[in-house]
């Protein structure tokens, strides 16, 4: 049971700054996912709260207690590496019973119980006699969390735990961790991925970084249906919204933009009247558009590319922008390339940011 | 079922023609280094196991007698009734050698392996300029024996070595000591030398080893809450443990068969004696070319069975692998 608090939280190499002034409030039993591009410091922030880095600047509190100073194994936290980090020399029952072992205070028979509990959780009880180097990737990755579960945590820290799994794995580890997420009640999780479907499924809330700087915090479908800025609007979904560069027309209430390159389009985003003349950011999802025949189409154009990924087909129209606009549609859509079409979407569906890239709110 | 017949017939040839083509190159690619070994190394040491059991003189190697094992050990009764043993194995001053020889070999390896780890250990953290202190380690392994010896043999010197001097101006040694003549220093001075010389190569190969360990491990122990001794034991040392046994075979072979240091700073001294030493005089010295010989294959004998026993008792693994 126990909630973090960040605040201020910075970290340096040298000059290089990595991490510009975090704030954070994690609630106790929360699911969080830090989520962003390499580089944005996503598990510097991660390793600053395992303490396994220095901080350079603000405090952390782990269940109203500033850890800044404290050890890692004082933290009251466990984590689980990308690369597993099983010691190798050791079975499968000693790597997840070393911790406790070396640790004073605890009888052999109380080890053995944790052990052996954790492993029945996790399902790897035949594995127990076995070396990490005779287990597959999956097992390996189960042993890691297995010895994170003895360690009886307040805060559970992943860092990338799937990257290292095939496809198939990956799904089903992740429907796992949710599992354990559940069972473990009470347990604050923080996990870090690059992974948005990780993010989106497993978060209560998402913290997306960039370049060192939390963009949003929030509820997954908050973050993809009320995106705060471009960075987050561009980066949760796949394929990517679609942005075009746009002249901003009018304001509210008959708000209405001119992306580059096309006709002027209707916009359902509170606009103040100010605003008008100015440049801005028009943007739609490509699962948002459908294509059409009548008269309500917003962009028309000729099909460059046709990707065929079974259950949708993507299809990339030139519509005279820069960047060929990205349509998500029904397979039974029957499209071929070089054809001519028209894509059309709802008013709701359309998003506007201001010049510099911050979201216009939508009614 | 023809075709397939066939096919298979004809698989069969193409693989097993590809086979002996490699096999073929496998031998290209041997025979040079076979044939270079079989010079430089087989036919010395078949020679030196003939002579062994010849009267071979050094002034007359040509004319040499088939002895037997008279070298080794000779058994003559006098008319008496008395039993003379003579030879090799009898020989107290050759035991005395084996005895110098593996003294000095288990107490320099021993020290060399803890000094060597305590180096890589630091050289092993991450720490500014530890390039140049890698490389600057190397030095004193850099330099050839006869130079180091040498020069050591001067800094040691009874009358005029720099050692003398700063022990007795810092008023640890009340009068010079002839490190390298007097019989209870002398083992000392050679233990000494040999360790600055050779700690860096153990420290070395010891890196290498410890750079194979990847680091997440450590960060894993850190969150267990496992003080760094214990790391250092449990971990470590268990996975730095193949590279060790591989540096440490290494470093006995060489220390069991040390010649030049001993023959530079100590030589003639009976306290440092080692069987390549005793080899060498009985061979060159001493005119007992055939004597020699016996030493040099018994010497090789015993290279052999401690390098066999400690490959077997410690499950020393030349694979690399984990």
């Amino acid at each position: 049971m126990a909630g973090l608090l960040l605040r201020g939280i910075k970290k340096s190499y040298g000059t290089v700054k990595v991490l510009h002034g975090i704030d954070l409030d994690i609630k106790s039993g929360e699911f969080i996912v830090f989520v962003g591009p390499s580089g944005c410091g996503k598990s510097t922030l991660l390793r600053l709260i395992a303490g396994l880095e220095d901080i350079t600047g603000g405090t952390l509190q782990i269940d109203g207690q500033v850890v800044n100073q404290l050890a890692p194994s004082k933290r009251g936290i466990a984590m689980v590496f990308q690369s597993y980090a099983l010691y190798p020399h050791m079975t499968v029952y000693d790597n997840m019973a070393f911790g406790m072992k070396l640790a004073k205070g605890h009888d052999a028979s109380e080890i053995d119980k944790r052990v052996r509990g954790a492993a029945d959780i996790l399902q790897i009880t035949p594995y127990l006699d076995r070396l990490p180097k005779q287990l597959s990737g999956g097992q390996r990755q189960r042993v890691a969390i297995g010895r994170a579960i003895v360690r009886d945590p307040k805060v559970f820290l992943f860092d990338e735990p799937l990257s290292n799994l095939d496809a198939a794995l990956r799904v089903q580890t992740r429907i796992e961790i949710n599992k354990l997420h559940e069972r473990m009640a009470g347990v604050t999780m923080i996990y870090v991925t690059h992974d948005q479907v990780e993010a989106m499924t497993l978060a209560d809330r998402i913290v997306v970084l960039n370049a060192g700087r939390v963009e949003q915090v929030g509820a997954p479908m908050e973050l993809y249906h009320r995106p705060d800025n471009l960075f987050v609007a561009r980066f949760l979904g796949s394929p990517s919204m679609n942005t075009i560069p746009c002249t901003i027309v009018s304001g509210s209430p008959d708000a209405s933009v001119q992306p580059d390159g096309c006709n002027k389009i209707a916009v359902a985003a509170v606009i103040p009247a100010s605003a008008a003349g100015k440049r801005g950011t028009f943007g739609v999802r490509p699962e948002d558009l459908v294509l059409t025949e009548g008269s309500d189409a917003i962009f028309h154009g000729t099909i460059d590319i046709v990707e065929q990924l079974g259950e949708v087909t993507l299809i990339y129209v030139d519509v005279g922008t820069s960047e060929p606009i990205v349509a998500k549609i029904e397979n039974e859509a029957v499209v071929a390339k070089g054809q001519k079409v028209s894509l059309t979407t709802e008013k709701r569906h359309l998003h506007v940011f201001d010049e510099n890239g911050v979201a216009f709110p939508r009614s | 079922m023809a075709i397939a017949e066939t096919i298979d017939v004809a698989e069969k040839s193409a693989g097993s023609d590809l086979f002996r083509q490699r096999v073929r190159s496998a031998w290209l690619f041997l025979t040079p280094m076979l044939v270079v070994l079989a010079v430089v190394a087989g036919w010395p040491l078949l020679r030196s196991i003939y002579f062994s059991f010849t009267n071979a003189s050094l002034t007359n190697i040509e004319a040499a007698q088939w002895v037997g094992f008279d070298n080794y050990l000779s058994i003559t009764t006098l008319k008496s009734g008395r039993v003379i043993y003579d030879g090799l194995l009898v020989d107290p001053l050759w035991w005395k050698s084996v005895w110098n020889t593996v003294r000095f070999s288990v107490v320099s390896v021993i020290l060399e392996t803890i000094i060597g780890m305590m180096v890589a250990l630091v050289l092993n953290a991450e720490f500014r300029g530890r390039g140049i202190v890698r490389a600057a380690i190397l030095v004193p392994w850099a330099i050839p024996t006869i130079v180091s010896a040498k020069m050591w043999a001067w800094m040691l010197n009874d009358q005029f070595g720099i050692i003398n001097d700063i022990l007795l101006h810092l008023g640890l040694i009340s009068q010079k000591i002839a490190w390298t003549a007097n019989p209870d220093t002398a083992m000392l001075a050679v233990l000494m030398v040999d360790i600055w010389k050779t700690t860096p190569f153990m420290a070395l190969l010891i890196l290498a080893g410890l750079q194979m360990i990847p680091g997440d491990i450590y960060e894993a122990a850190k969150i267990d809450g496992v003080h760094p001794v214990k790391v250092f034991f449990k971990v470590t040392l268990p996975l730095v443990r193949p590279a060790l046994m591989v540096a440490i075979i290494f470093r006995m072979l060489d220390a069991l068969r040390i010649f030049d240091l001993i023959y530079v700073l100590t030589a003639n001294n009976a306290q440092t004696k080692t069987m390549s030493v005793f080899a060498r005089e009985n061979l060159f010295d001493f005119d007992k070319f055939a004597y020699g010989s016996a030493a040099s294959t018994m010497l090789f004998l015993i290279l052999t069975v401690i390098t066999v026993v400690y490959i077997i008792v410690g499950k020393v693994n030349f694979e690399g692998g984990r």
